[in-house]
């Protein structure tokens, strides 16, 4: 089957600043891929290209066996409608560093949002299958609970939920554990061993290091906008061909 | 003093005295004397209360009353959906949209509101006819009734206010929210809608709450086109009887009666938009 990700000569820029210099890359179904490198180097500018919180500057990017943001006729590229990448936006879920529950929600209604509004799911479905999100993530008992009412990691578990209540094809994890206290951490690493293990397509942005040695298949160390090195965890983790790679990784151990 | 020994003894037991708050009593006592005082002196000026208070309830009065809130509530009506029409185009990528949107709130901002009252309500000076060319066309001066001349005069003077409150709400909400509901699929608008503005709502309820009060009051300027609010009615009394001061009383009491019910409607509002936002128990707890 055709790639679920595949990115060639992915750029991206914030005016001079070129903060993807080409991406090459290729992602199966049900591969878990975790990217790991420095502050600064593109992790994060690369997962909103996937899901379009960005428009790439340059290569071409295609998710879910369509090009991102444009359409191809003959030898041009129209740009997508606004409602049009909305709609390609559906194929990936995506968890944030800092959670970004809708406050002024209950967890119940956070997870429901999208599937009543984008998906025009009936509400008794959606909430029947909300439940059953809350309960995976280990959250049955906090359905009426607004976010503030809420612990980071509870936060962050509710932020699946509902990424997963819009049946992505991929989801997407931009450091999900880098915001809360260190005992929080597990419960989050947790559910996505769980997400991984149901052969759910994942890219996660990640310093730890010890679930990606565990969970992916792939790991990714990028630095300054570029993949430095890619393969196995034991290889990339274990065995770093590249100086920056070190570098990095006994930084993170240390 | 006795640091020394409060360390040496056991003094968990003892009684705790509170301060006293001596400000609170003087700033009480001259107050009192100052409301006294006032009451004193309206009491004993040539006011005859009972004028007051028998025409408190009069037809015209209360007709006029109603036309006040009537007037308050649909010019604020038109105001705050402007407002947030002309906000949202403000925050487009669309450089005309968000052209016409800054001329618009420059424009109403820039001059004063009984000018623009005036100018609607002699629109007839400039286009005598009003309509759709070809189909229905209607002499202004019937079109331009004071009703109508006060509502859009007033809202749409009212809009250009209300947009930058919005403005200022839409811009408070945390940026990730917007992306957060982008990536459960929403569009722009439906994202605005669902998640934006009712988190910008905490912002910008106690604002336009403030902005209704103001505009109960500021309906009596359309006494000057006639439109028969509260004032108008209470000028139309005094110029057969010459009980000015009486009148402009009663118009005051029932201005203040309408303001002391929004307010307390307001705190009702605000309390329901701050829900999830864990702020206002923060704030409004800290009374001592
Ligand atoms: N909106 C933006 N405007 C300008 N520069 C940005 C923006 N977002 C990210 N950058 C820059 O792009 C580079 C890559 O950022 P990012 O993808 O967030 O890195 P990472 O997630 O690997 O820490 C950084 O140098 C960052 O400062
Ligand atoms: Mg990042």
């Amino acid at each position: 089957m055709n790639p679920i990700v595949k990115s060639v000569g992915l750029r991206k820029s914030y005016g001079a600043f070129e903060a993807l210099k080409g991406i090459d890359l290729e992602i199966e179904r049900g591969e878990v891929l975790c990217i790991v490198g420095p502050s600064g180097s593109g992790k994060s500018t690369f997962l909103r290209c996937i899901n379009q919180l960005e428009a790439v500057d340059g290569g071409a990017l295609w998710v879910n066996g369509e090009l991102v943001g444009y359409r191809r006729t003959g030898h041009k590229l129209f740009e997508l409608s606004e409602r049009e990448i909305a709609r390609q936006r559906l194929a990936t879920g995506m968890v944030f560093q800092r959670f970004n529950l809708f406050p002024h929600k209950t967890a119940l209604d956070n997870v429901i949002e999208g599937p009543v509004q984008v998906l025009k799911l009936e509400r008794k479905k959606a909430e029947l299958e909300a439940h059953e999100l809350l309960a995976r993530v280990g959250l049955s008992d906090k359905c009426g609970a607004y976010p503030i009412a809420l612990s980071g990691g509870q936060q962050q578990r509710v932020a699946i939920a509902r990424a997963l209540a819009m049946k992505p094809a991929l989801m997407l994890f931009d450091e999900p554990t880098s915001a809360l206290d260190p005992e929080l951490v597990g419960e989050v690493l947790s559910v996505m061993r769980d997400l991984a293990r149901t052969g759910m397509t994942m890219i996660v942005v990640t310093h730890e290091l010890g679930f990606a040695r565990e969970v992916a298949n792939r790991v990714l160390f990028m630095d300054q906008g570029l993949v430095v090195e890619s393969g196995s965890p034991e290889q990339v983790l274990g065995r770093p061909t590249q100086a920056r790679t070190r570098d990095f990784i006994s930084a993170v151990l240390s | 003093m006795s640091g020394r020994d409060d360390l040496a003894e056991d003094i968990s037991q003892f009684e705790h005295v509170r301060r006293k708050h001596v400000g609170r009593y003087v700033s009480g006592a001259v107050i009192a004397a100052l409301a006294a005082w006032v009451v004193m002196a309206f009491a004993h000026g040539g006011i005859e209360w009972a004028f007051v208070g028998r025409y408190l309830t009069v037809h015209s009065i209360v007709a006029g009353l109603g036309n006040t809130v009537l007037m308050t509530a649909l010019a604020m009506l038109l105001g705050v959906s402007i407002g947030v029409t002309v906000a949202i185009m403000r925050l487009s990528a669309n450089p005309v949209i968000n052209w016409a949107a800054a001329a618009y709130v420059w424009f109403f901002r820039g001059t004063p509101v009984l000018l623009q009252l005036l100018l609607w309500f002699n629109l007839a000076l400039v286009f005598p006819t009003l309509g759709i060319p070809g189909l229905v066309e209607l002499p202004t001066v019937e079109v331009m009734t004071p009703f109508l001349a006060a509502l859009l005069g007033l809202g749409i003077n009212q809009g250009a206010y209300t947009s930058e409150v919005v403005r200022a709400g839409l811009l408070s909400v945390d940026k990730g929210q917007y992306e957060a509901a982008k990536a459960i699929g929403m569009p722009r608008l439906q994202a605005l809608r669902r998640i934006i503005l009712p988190q910008a709502m905490r912002v910008i309820v106690p604002p336009i709450g403030n902005e209704l009060i103001g505009m109960v009051k500021l309906t009596s300027l359309a006494s000057v086109i006639q439109f028969p609010e509260i004032v108008y009615s209470a000028e139309n009394i005094y110029y057969a009887n010459n009980r000015v001061i009486e009148l402009l009383i009663v118009a005051g009491i029932w201005y203040v009666v309408v303001v002391t019910v929004l307010s307390a409607l307001q705190a009702r509002i605000e309390r329901y938009f701050a829900r999830g936002a864990g702020v206002s128990d923060a704030i409004t707890r800290t009374g001592n």
